[in-house]
């Protein structure tokens, strides 16, 4: 007997904003089109939104940030479901699990989702934009104080030790890493949305200067201001709309919590691991039977480490997994088709969940996936700490 | 690029769970966190076991000595107070805690994940921090 909550729910619409260096707008506002934008895209009427959920990114909810209030500035009357939420880079895969679990329920019938930030100002680097901490003139208090005695600043510090450890147990190259970039830049290339369309090469790779060894520029992702809605439905509704519908197969979460603990591997064992084994049994498949993946990729060794955790191929073996290309354009898994966060847009969690709607719809255009009829989505937050995953069908069951 | 020697970097100070690790780093002691109940060592310092939950624990001296877990060599300027580059080092205790630091006395081409090290305490006026160095 299939999952009670296989294909409980679809997707049915997206709505996005001009995404990158883009100013002038508050998150809300930016929250309000990227809103706009997908209710006309479903084909629904604004007064049949009955559920709201807000992931406000790191610009937050104070001074000026994405509040509750934006419910009013839309002017929705008729929620039944609504709540701000906050697990970092899964937010947004977490968001179409609550909904549709809540759909499924029947506490509401068409719930919006939306993410939105703007770090990014004027005539400021996007590293600044996430490093603010480090910036603090006081005194750190107590032992986490020797984190920043240390200088281990940033979410790029944990990712490169999380990525040297790899190397040094598996043999993971520098090579490996740099073969993911580019397999997403060649992706990026056909997508009209990405930020980062410039050809990239290897050497171009190799040639890009570190941030913090084993992380080059090009390992990371970029910084982004726009906002990402998506509106989930239930299927019953999802028939007589405007989009092809984008049914929720999978659902998954993985939390292995604090990478300071004895004993935790979290360098090389993920959340994602706990939350491939919920989703695969919810959707009835394997990992073989998915035909494109859309992972979360703050860093290429987020994804490298990501697609082991999966069981794409065996712990350690990431790197001559992704080695001969296959993660891009006419490989054997298709995978962060939009360019992902390294190239083409950093909306957290609606990075990945974006492009596996455009996939699943078959809207994919030049970079559209001709077999994409079970699509992985993850999302993965703090430093490998939080993650959950979508698998989308355009096939009811 | 140049350091601007007018911005130190960033001291610790103690709070008031953690006033045993610093007191004993100034005597040169590495002071761990231990859990009463079921014997686990934790960092950073917290009101409780990780493991059991127990809120009984005691201060006791750790050895010292670890290895290398992992480690990376920073370029990007986060804060005025380090010259880059520098290196990141996680070492894994011999107790099994793992501490944020920076190896001293190599050059950071030659650190490896698995080194042997041993504390090595850099002296402030008013705060001692454990760094390493091979062991």
């Amino acid at each position: 007997m299939p999952h009670p909550l296989r294909g409980a729910a679809a997707i049915t619409g997206l709505g996005m904003t001009p995404m990158g260096r883009i100013y002038g707008k508050t998150t809300a506002e930016l929250a309000a089109d990227a809103v706009r934008i997908a209710i006309a895209d479903s084909g629904l009427a604004k007064n049949e939104i009955d559920g709201l959920l807000i992931n406000a990114g790191i610009t937050g909810t104070t001074g000026g940030g994405l509040t509750l209030g934006l419910q009013n500035y839309l002017g929705l009357e008729n929620l039944r479901l609504m709540n701000h939420m906050n697990a970092a880079g899964s937010t947004a895969a977490q968001m179409v699990q609550y909904a549709t679990m809540a759909i499924a329920a029947g506490m509401a019938n068409n719930v919006v989702c939306v993410f939105a930030d703007a770090p990014l100002k004027e005539n400021t680097s996007a590293g600044a934009a996430y490093g603010a901490a480090a910036r603090n003139p006081s005194r750190p208090k107590g032992m986490p104080g020797l984190y920043a005695a240390a200088g281990y600043f940033g979410a790029n510090t944990p990712y490169a030790l999380a990525a040297r450890r790899h190397m040094a147990l598996y043999g993971t190259t520098q090579d490996h890493l740099g073969q993911i970039a580019v397999s997403q830049r060649a992706w990026a290339v056909m997508s009209p949305l990405a930020q980062m369309r410039e050809p990239m090469t290897i050497a171009d790779y190799h040639a890009s200067r570190w941030i913090i060894e084993p992380l080059h520029l090009l390992d990371c992702c970029l910084v982004s201001n726009g906002a990402v809605a998506v509106i989930v439905s239930s299927p019953d509704r999802a028939k007589s709309l405007a989009q092809p519908p984008v049914y929720i197969h999978g659902m998954g979460q993985g939390h292995p919590g604090d990478h300071g603990r004895v004993g935790s591997d979290w360098e090389t064992e993920t959340g994602g691991k706990i939350a491939a084994r919920t989703a695969f049994a919810m959707a009835g498949c394997t990992v073989d039977e998915i035909d494109v993946c859309e992972l979360y990729d703050c860093y290429t060794y987020t994804v490298l480490v990501t697609l082991e955790d999966y069981g794409f191929c065996k712990k350690g073996e990431g790197g001559p997994f992704v080695s001969d290309g296959k993660l891009g354009p006419g490989g054997a898994l298709p995978t962060n088709t939009g360019g992902g966060e390294l190239s083409g847009y950093y909306m957290w969690g609606m990075t990945p969940l974006s492009e596996a709607i455009i996939q699943t719809r078959g809207a994919g255009g030049d970079r559209q996936v001709a077999k994409h009829d079970r699509v992985l989505c993850t999302g993965n937050g703090g430093s490998l700490s939080y993650h959950a995953a979508l698998i989308l069908s355009p096939h009811a069951d | 690029m140049t350091q601007n020697p007018t911005v130190p970097k960033p001291l610790p100070e103690a709070d008031e769970a953690s006033r045993p690790f610093f007191d004993g780093a100034m005597e040169g002691r590495l002071m761990l966190m231990k859990c009463s109940q079921c014997d686990a060592f934790r960092f950073p310092s917290r009101n409780h076991c990780d493991d059991c939950l127990s809120p009984d624990f005691d201060w006791v001296a750790a050895s010292g000595r670890g290895v290398v877990r992992t480690f990376g060599v920073m370029h990007q300027k986060y804060h005025p107070g380090f010259e880059l580059p520098y290196n990141v080092t996680i070492v894994e205790l011999e107790e099994g805690p793992r501490l944020p630091t920076n190896l001293v006395g190599i050059a950071n081409s030659d650190i490896r994940v698995g080194l042997k090290v041993t504390v090595d305490w850099e002296r402030h006026e008013d705060v001692s921090l454990p760094k390493f160095r091979p062991a």
